[in-house]
C-alpha cells in the first residue's frame, strides 16, 4: 500500500443555497490512519465529513465545486449506493433502527443481497466482535437495540457500519453524546480498527484528537463564515509545533 | 445493484402514479361539476327561488339566504363557546391546583376529541330528538344551528388552541411583569396576536356548515321558501343539491347548484391557505 | 384595586372553564338523548334481535339491522381496499419523494378533496360512477350499489388517511433515514425497511381513522348505494359480484326514515344510532390508542 490517500479533496467547495459552507478545501486522507478534523463550532467540520459519502446530497439546496476522489475516482461519477457501501458512517448521536440488535447489524448485508442465514450470522458476529460489543450482547441478539446503553448503542452503530465491509469509516463526533467511560471504549476501539480501515473523525474535543489521531486537519471560518483548511499534518507536529498562528491560538485555547 | 435500482424505480413510479391519480380525481370532480354546472348559471339563477314541487325549476335565491342565515346563526352560538374553551385549555388548564378541576379538564379534553370523531348523522339524530321534538323548536334554522354548533365546536376549539400556542410566552411574561392581570394579559396581548389564527378556525367552520347535509336533512326541514325567522324551516344549498338529485332527478340544476357550492368551498380554502401561509411566514 | 383585579381573574377563569366543559356536556347529552329515545327499542325488541335479525319491516314490527351492519361493513371494506393503497402512495410521495415545491402544489389539492361537500361526491357518483358501473353486464345490476358507493367513499376517506399517514412518516427521526442511507441502502430500501416500520402505528391509526370516517358517512352513501334493505349477495358465480348488489348503511337507515318514523320505529332508528355511535367510538379510540403508543423514535 502506498502512502497515497484512499480519499482526497481537490479545491472542494460546498454551498447551501447562497451560503458557502466550505471554501476550496484540498486535503489527502492517509490510508489506514486516523485523521481528525478539528475546529470551532460552525467551521464546517461536519459538512466536510458528510461530503465524503455524499450525505449532503440530502439537503435539496446543496451544491459542490471542485473534486473529491475516493479510490482515485470522482465521487460524483460513482454510484452513490456503492460509494456509501465503501465509505461507512457513524453519527453524532447513536441511531440504531427500531429493530433487534441482530437485525440492526444484518440490515446492511441484507440490503446488499446476502440472504444465506449462516453467512449472515457469521457477518453479524464478526462485526459485533470487531466493535468490541460481542461479550456484552451475545445472549441478547434478539432484544431491541434500544435496550442497550448509549455507549453500547454507538458501538452497535459501528458494528452496523462494519458489517457492509467498508474501506473508510467516517465518524461525526461519535462520542459527543457519551459519558467518559463509554468515550474511552470508543477511542480504544478506533485504535484497533485502524489496522483494517481508514478512519476520519470529527471532534470538538482537542484532547481526543491528540489522543486518537495520527493526522489532523484544522478548519476555521473566514470573514464570510465559510470553512477553510488552515493546516493539515501529523497530529504530533501540529499539537507541538503548529505552522500557522491561528492553529496555535486554537490549540492553546484562545478561540474557545 | 441494477435490480435494486429497478425496484426503486418501480416503487417510485407507483407513488408518482397514485399521487398523480389523486390530483386528477380532484381536478376531474371539481372540473366536471363546475363545467357542467356553469352552463345553467345566469344572474336569474341566483335571484329566483326554486319553483318547488317536482319541477326542479327555478333558481337558488332562497337557498343562498338559508345558507347564510344558518352559517351566521351557528357561528353566533359556536364562536364564543369554542374560543372561550380554547382559551381555557391553553391559558389556564395546565396550572390548575384543585384536583377536582384537574379532573374536569381531563374530561373537557376527552369531550373535544370525542366530539371531533362523532359522525354528523348522530348530531342530526340528537338535534332531532332534543331541539326539533323535545324542545318543540320544530324543523327550523334554530334547531339546525344548535345541532350544527355541535359539529363545529371542536373545530373552533382546536384552531383556537393552535393559535394561542403559537403566541410566544415572552409576550405573556412581559405583560404580567408590568403588573397586568391574567385576563388583562389574555385580552390585550394574547388574543390580538392570535386573532388571525382564530379566524381561520371560524372560516373553516363556516365551510363545514356550508358543506354539511346529513345534519340539516333531519333538522332543517327542507322548505324551499326563503326563511324569515329563526323558527322558519329552510334548505341550504347543499340540501338543495340533495333534493334536486334524489327527489326530482333534476341533475342539471343539481350540478349548477353544486358548482356554486364547490366554488364557494374552493374560495374558502384559498382564504384559509393564504392566511395560514401568511401566518407561518 | 388589586383585590378587584384578582377577583375578576378568578371569575373569568371559572366562566371559561364552564365553556370548556361544553364539549363534554354535549357528548353526555348526545349519549343521554339518543339512548333515552332508543330505550323502548332495546326493551321491546332487544339488542340481540336488533343485531341478528335480517328483516327490517317497520310496518310489520320487524326491526333487524343485520343487513345494514353488513352493508356498512362491506362498503367500508371496499373503500379501504380501494382507498388505502392510493392514500399511502400519496403519503409516501409527499413526505419522502416530492420536492418541496411540488409538495406545496399537491398538498392543497388533497386538502381541497377533503373540503368538497359529501353531497357533491354523492351527485358526482350518481351522474358519473353509477352509469359506468351500470355498464358491467350482470343481471340485476342497476349501477347503484356497493361498488359505486365504495368508489365514492374511497375518494372521500383518501385525504384523511393521506394527511395522518404523512404526518406519521414525517415524524420518523431523520437519524434513521441517514443511518440507512449511509450504509448504502437505496432511498426505496430505506423507506421500505426503516421508515415505514418506524411509522407503522401512525399509519395503522391513519387507516383506522379513515375507517371511522367511512362508517359515519351518510349523504353520499344514500345517493349511490341504492338503499335496499337486503343482505348483499352474489348474483353470478363470481364472488366479486356481491359488490354489484344494492345495500343500505346504518347511517342511511337513520337519515332516510327518521323524518316520518314514529313510536317503536323511531326508537329503533335511535337504537341504530346508538349502535353506530358505539361502533365509531371503538374505532376512533383504538386509533387514538395506537397513535399515543406509536413513535418509537422518541426513546433513542
Amino acid at each position: 500500500m502506498t502512502k497515497e490517500g484512499v480519499m482526497k479533496t481537490i479545491d472542494y467547495s460546498l454551498y447551501y443555497g447562497d451560503f458557502k459552507a466550505l471554501n476550496g478545501i484540498t486535503v489527502n486522507i492517509p490510508i489506514n490512519r486516523i485523521t481528525a478534523i478539528i475546529g470551532p463550532s460552525g467551521c464546517g467540520k461536519s459538512s466536510l465529513i458528510r461530503s465524503f459519502n455524499r450525505m449532503n446530497d440530502l439537503m435539496s439546496n446543496s451544491r459542490t465545486e471542485g473534486t473529491i476522489l475516493v479510490d482515485g475516482e470522482d465521487i460524483y461519477s460513482q454510484d452513490v449506493v456503492r460509494l456509501r457501501k465503501k465509505v461507512g458512517m457513524v453519527f453524532q448521536r447513536p441511531n440504531p433502527f427500531p429493530k433487534s440488535i441482530f437485525a440492526n447489524v444484518a440490515y446492511g448485508p441484507r440490503i446488499h443481497g446476502i440472504r444465506d442465514k449462516s453467512k449472515l450470522a457469521a457477518i453479524v458476529e464478526n462485526s459485533i466482535r470487531d466493535a468490541a460489543l460481542w461479550d456484552e450482547v451475545k445472549d441478547d441478539l434478539g432484544k431491541s437495540a434500544f435496550s442497550l446503553s448509549g455507549g453500547q448503542q454507538q458501538r452497535l452503530c459501528i458494528a452496523r457500519a462494519l458489517a457492509v465491509e467498508p474501506e473508510v469509516i467516517l465518524m461525526d463526533e461519535p462520542a459527543s453524546a457519551l459519558d467518559p467511560v463509554a468515550t474511552l471504549k470508543i477511542e480504544e476501539l478506533m485504535e484497533k480498527l485502524k489496522r483494517k480501515y481508514t478512519i476520519v473523525i470529527v471532534t470538538h474535543n482537542m484532547q481526543q484528537a491528540a489522543r486518537v489521531s495520527d493526522f489532523t486537519a484544522f478548519l476555521l471560518t473566514d470573514s464570510e463564515r465559510a470553512g477553510n483548511l488552515i493546516e493539515f499534518g501529523p497530529t504530533i507536529e501540529m499539537f507541538t509545533n503548529p505552522v500557522d498562528n491561528r492553529t496555535e491560538d486554537y490549540i492553546s485555547g484562545r478561540f474557545g | 445493484m441494477i435490480q435494486r435500482k429497478i425496484k426503486q424505480n418501480l416503487a417510485f413510479s407507483a407513488m408518482w402514479l397514485s399521487c398523480g391519480l389523486t390530483v386528477l380525481i380532484m381536478l376531474f370532480v371539481i372540473g366536471y361539476v363546475i363545467i357542467k354546472g356553469f352552463g345553467q348559471i345566469d344572474l336569474e339563477f341566483f335571484l329566483t327561488p326554486p319553483r318547488g314541487g317536482l319541477s326542479g325549476e327555478g333558481g337558488i335565491s332562497s337557498t343562498i339566504v338559508a345558507t347564510v342565515y344558518l352559517v351566521i346563526t351557528t357561528l353566533v352560538f359556536a364562536t364564543p363557546l369554542g374560543v372561550s374553551a380554547g382559551i381555557f385549555l391553553v391559558e389556564y388548564a395546565d396550572n390548575i391546583k384543585s384536583r377536582f378541576v384537574q379532573k374536569l379538564v381531563v374530561f373537557a379534553r376527552f369531550g373535544v376529541e370525542t366530539l371531533a370523531g362523532v359522525p354528523s348523522i348522530i348530531f342530526g339524530l340528537f338535534g332531532y330528538a332534543l331541539f326539533v321534538t323535545s324542545l318543540h323548536f320544530g324543523f327550523s334554522i334554530l334547531s339546525a344551528a344548535l345541532a350544527g354548533t355541535c359539529l363545529v365546536i371542536p373545530v373552533i376549539i382546536r384552531t383556537t388552541e393552535e393559535a394561542l400556542k403559537a403566541v410566544p410566552n415572552s409576550y405573556r411574561e412581559a405583560s404580567l411583569a408590568m403588573g397586568a392581570g391574567k385576563w388583562e394579559t389574555i385580552w390585550k396581548v394574547v388574543l390580538p396576536s392570535a386573532i388571525t389564527g382564530i379566524s381561520t378556525g371560524i372560516v373553516l367552520s363556516a365551510g363545514r356548515i356550508v358543506s354539511e347535509t346529513a345534519i340539516f336533512y333531519v333538522t332543517l326541514g327542507g322548505s324551499y321558501r326563503t326563511p324569515t325567522s329563526l323558527m322558519s324551516s329552510g334548505r341550504t344549498m347543499a340540501l338543495h343539491v340533495y333534493y334536486l338529485a334524489m327527489e326530482t332527478r333534476a341533475f342539471d340544476k343539481a350540478l349548477a347548484t353544486a358548482a356554486v357550492l364547490v366554488l364557494l368551498i374552493v374560495l374558502l380554502n384559498l382564504v384559509i391557505n393564504i392566511v395560514s401561509r401568511w401566518l407561518s411566514a | 384595586m388589586r383585590k378587584n383585579k384578582k377577583r375578576f381573574d378568578t371569575a373569568m377563569k371559572y366562566s371559561l372553564l364552564f365553556a370548556a366543559l361544553a364539549s363534554i356536556l354535549i357528548v353526555l347529552m348526545i349519549g343521554f338523548f339518543t339512548f333515552r329515545e332508543a330505550l323502548p327499542a332495546f326493551r321491546d325488541i332487544g339488542l340481540g334481535k336488533l343485531l341478528t335479525e335480517s328483516v327490517w319491516r317497520p310496518g310489520q314490527g320487524q326491526y333487524g339491522i343485520l343487513a345494514m351492519i353488513i352493508g356498512s361493513g362491506l362498503v367500508t371494506a371496499g373503500a379501504v381496499i380501494l382507498g388505502v393503497p392510493l392514500a399511502l402512495g400519496c403519503a409516501i410521495f409527499l413526505s419522502e419523494i416530492a420536492r418541496p415545491n411540488l409538495r406545496a402544489i399537491v398538498k392543497p389539492c388533497i386538502e381541497l378533496l377533503a373540503g368538497i361537500p359529501s353531497v357533491v361526491y354523492g351527485l358526482f357518483g350518481m351522474v358519473i360512477i353509477v352509469p359506468i358501473v351500470r355498464g358491467i353486464d350482470v343481471p340485476g345490476n342497476t349501477g347503484f350499489g356497493l361498488l359505486s358507493a365504495s368508489i365514492v367513499l374511497a375518494v372521500m376517506i383518501l385525504p384523511t388517511i393521506t394527511s395522518v399517514a404523512e404526518h406519521a412518516i414525517r415524524s420518523v427521526p431523520k437519524e434513521f433515514r441517514e443511518g440507512s442511507l449511509a450504509m448504502g441502502a437505496t432511498k426505496w430500501e430505506t423507506i421500505q425497511k426503516v421508515i415505514i416500520p418506524g411509522a407503522r402505528s401512525g399509519i395503522i391509526s391513519a387507516i383506522v381513522l379513515g375507517l371511522g370516517r367511512a362508517l359515519g358517512e351518510t349523504i353520499a352513501m344514500i345517493m349511490v348505494i341504492g338503499n335496499s334493505v337486503i343482505i348483499p349477495a352474489t348474483s353470478t358465480g363470481n364472488p366479486l359480484s356481491i359488490f354489484l348488489s344494492r345495500a343500505r348503511t346504518l347511517t342511511g337507515n337513520i337519515a332516510v326514515e327518521i323524518n316520518y318514523a314514529t313510536g317503536l320505529h323511531e326508537s329503533a332508528l335511535f337504537a341504530t344510532g346508538v349502535i353506530l355511535f358505539v361502533l365509531i367510538m371503538i374505532v376512533n379510540s383504538s386509533a387514538r390508542y395506537l397513535m399515543s403508543r406509536g413513535s418509537l423514535g422518541k426513546n433513542c
